[in-house]
């Protein structure tokens, strides 16, 4: 967790164009030609995009476009029907989602899932738990281990809960927090499992301006430390303010693939959200 | 009163009251220096080591139980408690619904019989001591084996299956030759140790050094259980309860830590099995009945589940109450033949007024405050 040691009070200058990250072109997860049948329907089409090292990847598309299920073939939640999703250039299908999360892949959920009668501070800690290795023996006699792993866990989950802004609230159980805050104990818990891919489905959904302005600024200071991040939005001024490409979805297609101002003006994209009256809202 | 106020409301305010002085006493615990803590702890234990002598016991008013040996009924009680608190770890803290937990403390009582006693087939003769380690060990395996088939099932499922697995374990001991059924395994040995002059601490007639061996095991597994639920295990058997499939993306191995919870709430129960078999002497197959199951279970959910302090004065309540009734005649109705009728009404009454237990764990407080909350507003 090194990179989120460094003191998250620490202002972070605007997120530089990520011409330069995606120069390097290293790839971090590939999602090759996947489709996803449920029965007759086919959820994901062919879907095909690889994300790069250290950029904000922004997955958008109507509402029913596949988004969240993309999301979900990638964290092993789904296998795909055909085609495959390689992180760090291996397979996951197969994997545990434990196994998968602990290769440095976290998420939150649209659909806000914290533990709800843990506190903040406890919910953090079972992310930061994911790389522990406190067995039951050492836990039920207090060996060495369980304190070392105890304390820096605890350290690392108050760390971060100062880092998206929570701390006063650790205490707290994550039912009682305010939706706001709840979102933002999801992002400090997925932090907590050291990801190299955090991946946010939604988490500005019900935000206000102000709110989503501060969120903006949390991807961007994730980014900056080393987090590769994809972002499924509906909000198009979020998506082009904070990403560095955009692949979009429709009916569980990929229709577009570039940088913002490109995704913008498609005139495939712009059909898709202003061109059918149902989709728009 | 008026008859506007609708009765959710009127019962509100006396559900309040109570609430409230529960809320003063737990604060009161929470604010009271360290040392009043542990005072007040070491009274409690000293009460209860102290609990199952005569020359203390007579002076406890309606306490002691006046149809039974009270020495009895309190080792019978201390089992309970010891199961209790073991059920506490699957039902309370992973929240894995076991209807058979009894079972575990047939196979522990069970190996016992089958490895120390004479009318054993085996004829292994072993002493007590030795065969109680055997005892938790086979237990925990055979939590193992049940669990790893069916703890990838959910919910009802899981139910169902611990359901079969007890009522196995019963038909085994009915039916088989080896396990003897109804004539069961006698002259199982006691647990070791004997005074100066000969005589052994655990005899026959006096049932206190079991009772405060029962006690202070109890103390022992309280003190490992409480050191597993505050750690990253408790924290993984938590998450589990509360958001399975958000805890296995968190990176929680979900199925490895429902086995342990199974494996060590097992474990308790074989213990508890061994200590009964040693207690008694003698073991068979009319000592299992399913509705034991229920009854720590019931003793879980009515103490608080997923709170070891409720877990405790569950078991130790049902366990009581159930034997309090003998010898107590009301209009020529003994009413010990009716004891599970009354137990069946307590659990009624309490599952309305008070659904989280008698000493819920905060979060459970928590959470049934905000469903009446949510039942008020009309949801």
């Amino acid at each position: 967790m090194s990179d989120t040691e460094q003191n998250p009070k620490v202002p972070v200058q605007a997120a530089a164009p990520a011409v330069e990250a995606v120069g390097k072109r290293e790839p971090l997860l590939e999602v090759d030609h996947v489709t996803l049948r449920f029965g007759g329907v086919v959820a994901l089409n062919d879907v095909d995009f690889t994300l790069y090292k250290g950029e904000i990847l922004g997955l958008i598309g109507p509402n029913g476009a596949g988004k969240t299920t993309c999301f979900n073939a990638m964290t092993g939640i789904y296998q795909p029907t055909e085609g495959q999703i390689r992180f760090l250039g291996q397979k996951i299908s197969g994997k545990k989602r434990h196994q998968i999360t602990r290769m440095g892949m976290a998420r939150t959920f649209q659909n806000i899932r914290l533990f709800p009668e843990m506190t903040a501070l406890e919910n953090v800690q079972v992310g930061a738990d994911a790389h522990h290795k406190t067995s039951v023996i050492s836990a039920l006699l207090r060996l060495p281990r369980h304190w070392k792993e105890e304390r820096e866990g605890r350290e690392k989950a108050e760390r971060l809960l100062e880092f998206v802004g929570i701390r006063n609230r650790m205490h707290e159980f994550a039912r009682n927090l305010s939706y706001g805050e709840q979102r933002r104990l999801e992002i400090a818990r997925a932090l907590a499992t050291d990801p190299k891919l955090l991946c946010l489905d939604e988490p500005a959904a019900g935000f206000n301006p102000a709110e989503k302005e501060e969120l903006l600024q949390l991807i961007r200071q994730i980014r900056d430390q080393g987090v590769t991040v994809l972002l499924i939005e509906h909000d198009m001024r979020l998506v082009m303010g904070v990403t560095d490409r955009i692949v979009v979805l429709e009916f569980g297609k990929k229709i577009a693939e570039g940088l913002p101002a490109e995704v913008r003006d498609n005139p495939k994209v712009v059909a898709a959200y202003l061109g059918v009256p149902d989709d728009a809202a | 009163m008026t008859t506007t106020i609708d009765p959710p409301e009127r019962r509100e305010t006396a559900a309040d009251k109570l609430r409230q002085g529960r809320h003063a006493i737990s604060e009161r615990w929470h604010h009271a220096p360290r040392w009043v803590r542990w005072v007040l702890l070491v009274a409690v234990i000293a009460f209860f080591y102290a609990l199952p002598n005569k020359e203390f016991y007579q002076y406890l008013g309606p306490i002691p139980t006046p149809g039974a040996n009270f020495t009895q009924v309190m080792f019978t009680v201390s089992i309970y408690v010891l199961l209790a608190v073991g059920l506490n770890i699957v039902v309370g803290f992973a929240g894995l619904l076991d209807l058979g937990y009894f079972g575990f403390f047939a196979v522990g009582a069970y190996t016992v019989a089958v490895l120390t006693s004479p009318s054993s087939d085996i004829k292994t003769l072993w002493p007590w001591l030795l065969v109680v380690p055997i005892a938790i060990g086979l237990t925990m395996v055979s939590g193992v084996m049940l669990g790893t088939p069916t703890l990838r099932l959910r919910g009802d499922y899981l139910a169902l299956v611990t359901l079969g697995f007890a009522e196995m374990i019963r038909i085994a001991a009915v039916s088989s030759e080896f396990l003897k059924g109804q004539r069961g395994f006698n002259q199982i040995p006691h647990p070791p140790g004997q005074y100066a002059d000969g005589r052994p601490w655990f005899g026959v007639l006096d049932a206190r050094p079991y009772y405060w061996l029962v006690l202070t095991l109890i103390i022992l597994v309280v003190i490992g259980v409480r050191n597993l639920t505050h750690s990253r295990v408790g924290r993984a058997w938590i998450s589990i309860r509360e958001d399975e499939d958000a805890a296995q993306l968190m990176g929680v191995p979900t199925f490895k830590f429902k086995l342990w919870a199974f494996a060590s709430g097992a474990a308790i129960a074989g213990l508890a099995g061994a200590l009964f078999a040693g207690k008694q002497n003698f073991v068979n197959s009319q000592n299992f009945e399913l509705l034991n199951s229920i009854i720590i279970l019931a003793a879980v959910i009515f103490g608080g589940s997923g709170n070891i302090v409720g877990a405790i004065v569950g078991g130790g309540l049902v366990a009581y109450m159930i034997e309090r009734f003998r010898g107590i005649e009301l209009f020529g109705i003994e009413l010990y033949e009716y004891r599970f009728l009354f137990f069946g009404l307590v659990l009624v009454v309490m599952m309305i007024f008070r659904p989280q237990g008698l000493i819920p764990n905060r979060r459970r407080a928590a959470e049934f405050k905000d469903r009446r909350k949510e039942v008020i507003v009309g949801e």
